[in-house]
């Protein structure tokens, strides 16, 4: 077995987050409460000392009961969050499959949606004028694409999302139970694309409260509960205790 | 320093696509599309200009060019540092999902108000044709208050987008001073109606902005002083708008 690369280290990772008792956001509520001495904050960890390595090519499962710390995880190391302690390494291009669409103007067509949501995932203009009709062959959106998104039904968006953001080839991909896309005919077509990716050895890391998705697509997982690891090693043994714990 | 540079050259594509949608969907709908932009400006000087010419007495020929001077620029500074202030919120959808720098979406927002208002000054150069308001050399010295104009928005922007997202009622009275920095620049009453108190106008930047492209379109030198004061106030609002920017950028999340 060659030595392989590592892809992925997540060193010492810890998330605060500040709950107060009560949302502050405006200057007159802060001011009243400021007076009346009653700005409380609960600090709350929602990720406590997390630290694990990827190579490339490996497939991370990552499960956990609700609350668990999953999400907050994800976009740490999608670069969203910032960690109150630690650091993320990566290598290579990180694409995240998390809601699809969210970055869409509704007021924009199709076509115009791609510009933007490809440069919004940091894609050059030439990149996009390259891969435009790619992108709208896969979406199956045909005609629509010179249509304002706000006339799109909820599968199309995704369709499209989908395809905007599986066009580049990315190092690491992340992927949060968006397996589910469109109808029965576009999920099979995204899990083959997905499949395909996994082919060329990309680096995933795969949160789902579904086990059998987890079992199937994964080589290795982690079980992540109140914010802290507490089982890491291939996906059947990690599998085994998580059922333990549904018990 | 340099892997923010290189940060922004990746996002630069991002930023002009930002820019041109502002734009894009500002006139979509409208039937006169971008000749709004043209006609707004001019409809409300023509009101202004007959309100207040009539009630004072007309020594100014070029009283409309004098309005439009005033209301043009006053328009940008309001209108951009909204913009910017509304931009983090009006974004969090892609900000929770995807890594973008953030100071895209507030220097987006002051960009495009910028190029419509550059587009808007065409209407100036037509008031002065009509008005006969003869262009001097000094008309090449508008760029500097124009720039200003534009990093006090900017500075301004960005101080308003993070102070926005911890409070939201910061827009409305963003909205109040708003009106107040209106009325305190002169844009359609001469400043020695003021009497004696003719100098607290030099107290708003905005109003030195304004006096300094005055002087340029009349073809008067610049009062230096106050054209410095402005300066330094725009550099000021940059940097602290900047800094208090990337200070909280991170908790920005948190709160939207």
């Amino acid at each position: 077995m060659g030595k392989k690369k590592v892809a992925l280290k997540v060193e010492n990772v810890s998330m605060k987050f500040n709950l107060s008792a009560e949302k502050v956001n405006d200057l007159k509520d802060y001011i009243i409460k400021f007076l009346k001495r009653q700005l409380r904050y609960q600090e709350f960890w929602a990720l406590q000392d997390i630290s694990f390595e990827m190579e490339e090519g490996e497939r991370l499962g990552i499960l956990g009961f609700n609350g668990a710390g999953k999400s907050t995880l994800l976009k740490v190391i999608a670069g969203v969050l910032k960690p109150t302690k630690g650091q993320v390494v990566k290598k290579g291009t990180i694409v995240p499959l998390l809601e699809l669409g969210a970055g869409f103007d509704s007021q924009y067509t199709g076509a115009e949606n791609i510009y933007l949501y490809g440069a919004v995932l940091g894609y050059s203009k030439e990149f996009i004028d390259e891969k435009y009709d790619e992108i709208v062959k896969f979406s199956e959106l045909g005609d629509f694409i010179n249509v304002p998104i706000k006339n799109y039904s909820s599968g199309m968006k995704a369709r499209l999302g989908f395809s905007i953001a599986t066009v580049v080839e990315p190092d690491i991909l992340i992927v949060d139970e968006v397996l589910s896309v469109g109808d029965a005919k576009f999920r099979k077509k995204s899990e083959k694309k997905i499949k395909s990716m996994f082919d060329k050895g990309v680096t995933v890391l795969f949160v789902s409260h579904s086990l059998e998705q987890v079992k199937r697509l994964c080589n290795k997982a982690i079980l992540l509960e109140k914010g802290q690891i507490i089982a890491s090693g291939t996906v059947e043994e990690v599998s085994a205790i998580y059922e333990e714990k549904l018990k | 320093m340099q892997n923010y540079i290189k940060n922004f050259m990746r996002y630069r594509f991002l930023l002009k696509e930002l820019v041109k949608k502002d734009i894009k969907l500002k006139y979509r709908r409208s039937v006169l599309g971008l000749f709004w932009t043209l006609l707004e400006p001019l409809l409300t000087t023509c009101v202004l200009a007959f309100v207040f010419g009539t009630l004072k007495s007309k020594s100014d020929h070029a009283f409309p060019v004098y309005i439009l001077t005033g209301r043009l620029m006053y328009t940008y500074y309001s209108n951009s540092t909204k913009s910017a202030m509304k931009s983090i919120r009006s974004n969090a959808a892609m900000i929770k999902k995807v890594y973008v720098p953030k100071y895209i979406y507030p220097l987006s927002a002051v960009i495009s108000n910028f190029v419509t208002f550059l587009l808007s000054l065409i209407v100036l150069v037509g008031a002065m044709i009509v008005l006969r308001v003869e262009p001097t050399l000094y008309l090449f010295g508008a760029v500097a208050p124009l720039a200003l104009l534009f990093l006090m928005a900017f500075g301004s922007g960005m101080i308003l987008a993070t102070i926005a997202v911890f409070f939201r009622d910061m827009e409305y009275l963003w909205g109040v001073a708003l009106m107040l920095i209106m009325y305190c620049s002169a844009i359609f009453y001469a400043p020695e109606t003021l009497g004696s108190n003719e100098w607290a106008l030099h107290l708003n930047p905005l109003y030195c902005l304004i006096e300094n492209f005055r002087a340029a379109v009349y073809g008067n030198p610049f009062n230096m002083e106050s054209l410095g004061y402005a300066a330094a106030v725009s550099v000021v609002s940059v940097m602290a708008g900047v800094g208090l920017f990337a200070k909280q950028q991170d908790k920005f999340i948190l709160n939207i």
